[in-house]
């Protein structure tokens, strides 16, 4: 207050410096905010895929393919009920 | 005189310079103000409708799971194609490859643009594979888009198809469970306002309008496995009989829930192309049938119930007809004098209407209603049948008699099983459930542990070597059933030549876990008895379920059932 003078450049400094800051926090918050889309869309792609991963599984694990492969491919049979050990406690 | 006139011009032109400088500023201001305050709210709003875009965030719907967690029906994201008419019309060089793989008529695709050319959305083709997605993409043609949207798969196909039903092509329930549960399941897609620069991608989210909700996943009490193995040998036995229909029903008696439900004939859900209105019913649910001789075991259960009646009392069911008011009620056979057990072992109509003769109407009405007969059970399966069950107050003698051995009212394979239920679980009713459930819920008491005890044991004898079912036993268990062979009721009276084969039964008798009804229409080659239609069904279906839920065995003491030393050493050998 004594040296006005010397008051207005240094106001002046004080906002040429905090625009610059506002740039540069607003570019950070762009690049997290590209980051987050990236991540975002990632997640969403791994949920697909989880999802299709898991629908073959299930559509490979199926009762009736897994019979006609034991049957027919690997000639596996049912044990005859004679040759089945129950084992009582 | 020319200076002075030099001065005066100046002067003039000076004002003119200031005026028109004057009324530029003030046409600049007006204008900034005009712009800044009155139109400020319309260009703001076109400002932002450059840049501000609200895009919607999918959500998928919940799977539908078996008890095991194993998945019965997922929603997997597919592409659509679609298009702006406007956009794409100056690219007609593009139309043909387009139509191509699409595998679209290029004269119906030309004719469908056209007619939209005004609008700005088309879908050109709904679902796509993903290879055709990758071809439209690299194609790029000009207005042609891709948005994603889902489709549900169901991996078991036919096994789970009239159970789960199936969604529309927004992914939406129609039938069955999928209909029954489209609020658990259903996802909801969000909303959110973000900024985009000039190549469409985000910069910047502005606000969430309302987050995406995913749907719930519905956990069935259904065993896939067990699933399996029903429609296997429903299949096969619908096949073998060139039956009309059939279905089976597996009901877990300690807790009311439902481990599988098949009919035949079925679908695929994942192509419903050829898809015929009377493959899409639930039989199980919705196809009432009479249930004829079935019904004698609860006959009989509430004799025992009113206390007339012990499992050796006499009935004497000569000469092997009985006359009720002006009708005739008749037996296969004269089995002459029959205790109680010998009436479901030889299934006597006549035996079993003298029994209901001598009940009390309102006593015998409250113990068939208790069971749920003639009422929708409490499953929530759309589109239930209820059945029919006359009220005592209108049952004229006849119709008593009839009722007691399954004729004159009808009911629903699922009704049959839960009744048989009842009998296996001691007595108690526990609704039927399509959902897992986590403790069992409590039962509401029909007959007494001893009668249901009592009957577990006549029953047992139904499927004995002089029963009518021998076929229904499963090797290890302690088995009961009653079959039924109903005669079709058509215009005017009953077919002569059209039957219906059902067996119901539980196992293991001693400690009940398993009722299974199987219920096969018009078998029509040759064979058409419960016991020969019908009852093999259920013991193939009971042996696997039992072995694949790992009940022990409770019939071990036979002498043919070897021990562990005997197999040791036939291995060795």
């Amino acid at each position: 207050m004594k040296d006005p003078g010397l008051l207005l450049p240094l106001l002046v400094l004080a906002v040429i410096a905090s625009a610059i800051g506002v740039v540069y926090s607003k570019h950070l918050s762009r690049k997290q905010f590209v980051e987050l889309q990236r991540l975002e869309s990632d997640r969403d792609e791994m949920n697909i895929e989880w999802g299709q991963l898991q629908l073959e599984q299930s559509t490979v694990a199926t009762h009736g393919r897994i019979e006609e492969l034991a049957r027919l491919h690997l000639k596996m049979t049912m044990p005859d009920p004679n040759v089945v050990v129950i084992v009582q406690p | 005189m020319k200076s002075r006139g030099g001065m005066s011009e100046y002067v003039v032109r000076r004002r003119i310079v200031l005026g028109l400088f004057a009324t530029a500023f003030v046409a600049l201001v007006w204008r900034a103000v005009d712009l800044q305050v009155f139109n400020q709210d319309f260009l703001q709003n076109q400002g932002d409708a450059r840049h501000l875009r609200v895009v919607t965030l999918a959500a998928h719907r919940g799977m539908i799971l078996d008890r095991n967690g194993e998945p019965l029906a997922v929603s997997t994201p597919v592409d659509s194609v679609w298009a702006n008419p406007q956009e794409l019309a100056t690219g007609r060089e593009y139309w043909s490859a387009l139509a191509k793989i699409l595998q679209l008529d290029p004269d119906q695709m030309r004719r469908q643009l056209e007619a939209r050319s005004e609008r700005e959305f088309v879908y050109l083709k709904r679902h796509v594979d993903p290879t055709v997605a990758a071809q439209i993409r690299s194609l790029g043609a000009p207005g042609v888009a891709l948005q994603r949207e889902y489709r549900r798969y169901y991996p078991d196909g036919e096994v789970t198809a009239q159970v789960l039903g199936f969604t529309d092509v927004d992914d939406v329930g129609q039938e069955g469970l999928e209909l029954a549960y489209e609020d658990w399941m259903r996802g909801e897609s969000g909303a959110k306002r973000v900024i985009k620069d000039g190549k469409h991608s985000i910069i910047e989210n502005v606000e969430s309008i309302r987050p995406a909700r995913p749907g719930r996943d519905l956990t069935l009490s259904i065993d896939r496995r067990i699933q399996y193995l029903a429609y296997r040998e429903l299949k096969a036995a619908v096949q073998q009989h060139k039956a009309r229909s059939g279905s089976v029903v597996v009901l877990d008696t300690t807790t009311g829930e439902i481990l599988a439900m098949v009919n035949q004939p079925s679908y695929n859900p994942n192509n419903r192309s050829h898809l015929k209105p009377s493959q899409i019913r639930n039989r199980a649910v919705t196809d009432l049938f009479e249930p004829g001789s079935t019904l004698k075991a609860f006959t009989v259960a509430c004799g025992l119930e009113s206390g007339k009646y012990r499992p050796e009392t006499q009935i004497d069911t000569t000469p092997g007809f009985y006359r009720v008011g002006s009708n005739l009620v008749r037996d296969v056979h004269n089995y002459g004098p029959l205790d109680v057990v010998g009436v479901i072992r030889k299934s006597s109509n006549v035996g079993s209407s003298k029994i209901a003769l001598s009940l009390d109407k309102e006593m015998f009405w409250n113990k068939l209603h208790q069971l749920g007969f003639g009422t929708v059970s409490a499953s929530g399966f759309p589109g239930e049948a209820s059945g029919l069950l006359v009220n005592y107050r209108r049952w004229r003698i006849f119709e008593q008699a009839t009722l007691s051995f399954g004729y004159g009212m009808s009911a629903t394979p699922l009704q049959l099983a839960q009744a048989y239920g009842v009998l296996a679980a001691d007595g108690e009713m526990r609704p039927a459930s399509f959902l897992k459930l986590d403790k069992a819920p409590r039962g509401e008491r029909v007959f007494s542990q001893r009668t249901a005890r009592e009957m577990r044991l006549m029953l047992e004898e139904a499927v004995g070597p002089d029963g009518t079912a021998p076929a229904a036993r499963v090797s290890g268990y302690r088995v009961g059933g009653k079959t039924g062979t109903v005669r079709k009721s058509i215009a005017g009276g009953y077919a002569d030549n059209r039957y219906v084969s059902v067996f119901a039964g539980f196992a293991p008798s001693s400690k009940s876990r398993l009722a299974i009804a199987v219920m096969i229409d018009e078998p029509s080659n040759g064979d058409y008895y419960g016991g020969k239609v019908a009852a093999p069904v259920f013991s193939a279906v009971m042996a696997g379920a039992l072995r694949l839920l790992n009940v022990a065995p409770d019939a071990l003491e036979k002498p043919d059932v070897p021990t562990a030393q005997h197999v040791a050493l036939g291995g060795q050998l």
